[in-house]
């Protein structure tokens, strides 16, 4: 029998795919406006990546990628990563619109077909169930159920 | 005001650049998604144990530590690459191929249900893909 997935999902569950969205979003915005103003970064000069890091750009790009990592790892802690993914890839019509308005960077007409075409590719996934209850952890070999959230956190020694 | 526009960079190095921060990120986000699915709701072990608890039960999984090593190098190859590439380019681009190759790795090592629709949800992204490249 096919265990059943489950779908719905808590305000603040949705919050959290929110937060993901924006904080991406803005986030690589901000470390693309850092980069553009350190300028390039050839393969022989890689320890300027380290210069890039007191940009303010970059900092505030920082901290948003932060956010964006813990709220990230608080999706997937009770959604499949098919789910999150698809869900927040909203973002990408977010950054097109900081890209055309905010860098001032061109957008052509295919470019816009492309986004429209994610867009629509996000919306075929989007009403899927977030949870695939026999999933498994990488390294194991067969599906395993899933940890009681209330149970104690394993500790490695 | 002037527009903010990287170097250009050749179409090799591009897509160079947009596959290898995109492996780095596929990597790291099907090992970090499976850690948090052994790990359990962070909501409830915040509720039960704090913030910290919750800090320690993530940072105690071995796995989450490989997929974070796999995210840093992500964000390294991110900032490489958006010195070179237009970020409505290179932004849309990962994403799209981090979604096909993380939809594939999720199916094959997290064994997640990726149904007819989600296949046919990477078709669109790949014409996607084309078209942002043109």
């Amino acid at each position: 029998m096919t265990p059943k997935m489950t779908h719905k999902l808590a305000l603040n569950q949705y919050l959290v795919l929110l937060t993901i969205i924006v904080t991406a979003s803005f986030g690589d915005t901000l470390l693309s406006r850092g980069m553009s103003q350190v300028g390039p970064v050839g393969l022989h000069h890689l320890p300027l990546l380290f210069h890039a890091l007191f940009n303010l750009n970059i900092i505030l790009g920082i901290i948003l990628l932060v956010g964006f990592f813990g709220s990230y790892m608080t999706a997937l802690s009770w959604a499949d990563l098919t789910f999150v993914m698809p869900a927040t890839a909203f973002g990408n019509v977010l950054i097109a619109l900081l890209s055309r308005f905010w860098l001032h960077e061109h957008l052509s007409t295919s470019r816009w077909i492309g986004i429209f075409l994610l867009t629509a590719a996000v919306a075929f996934v989007a009403d899927t169930p977030a949870r695939t209850p026999d999933a498994v952890t990488p390294g194991d070999t067969l599906p395993v159920p899933l940890p009681d959230p209330l149970a104690e956190p394993v500790v490695a020694l | 005001m002037t527009p903010i526009t990287p170097h250009a960079a050749t179409p090799l190095l591009t897509w160079a650049s947009i596959a290898a921060v995109s492996v780095f990120a596929i990597a790291g986000e099907v090992l970090i998604a499976g850690a948090m699915r052994n790990i359990g709701d962070l909501d409830l072990i915040r509720a039960r144990s704090g913030l910290r608890g919750a800090i320690r039960a993530v940072l105690a999984s071995p796995i989450f530590l490989a997929g974070a090593f796999c995210m840093a190098f992500n964000f390294f190859a991110m900032l490489y690459t958006l010195s070179h590439v237009e970020l409505s380019l290179a932004a849309p681009g990962i994403a799209s191929f981090t979604y096909v190759g993380n939809a594939a790795a999720a199916k094959v090592f997290l064994r997640e249900r990726v149904n007819g629709r989600r296949w046919l949800a990477t078709i669109f992204v790949c014409v996607g893909v084309f078209m942002l490249a043109k």
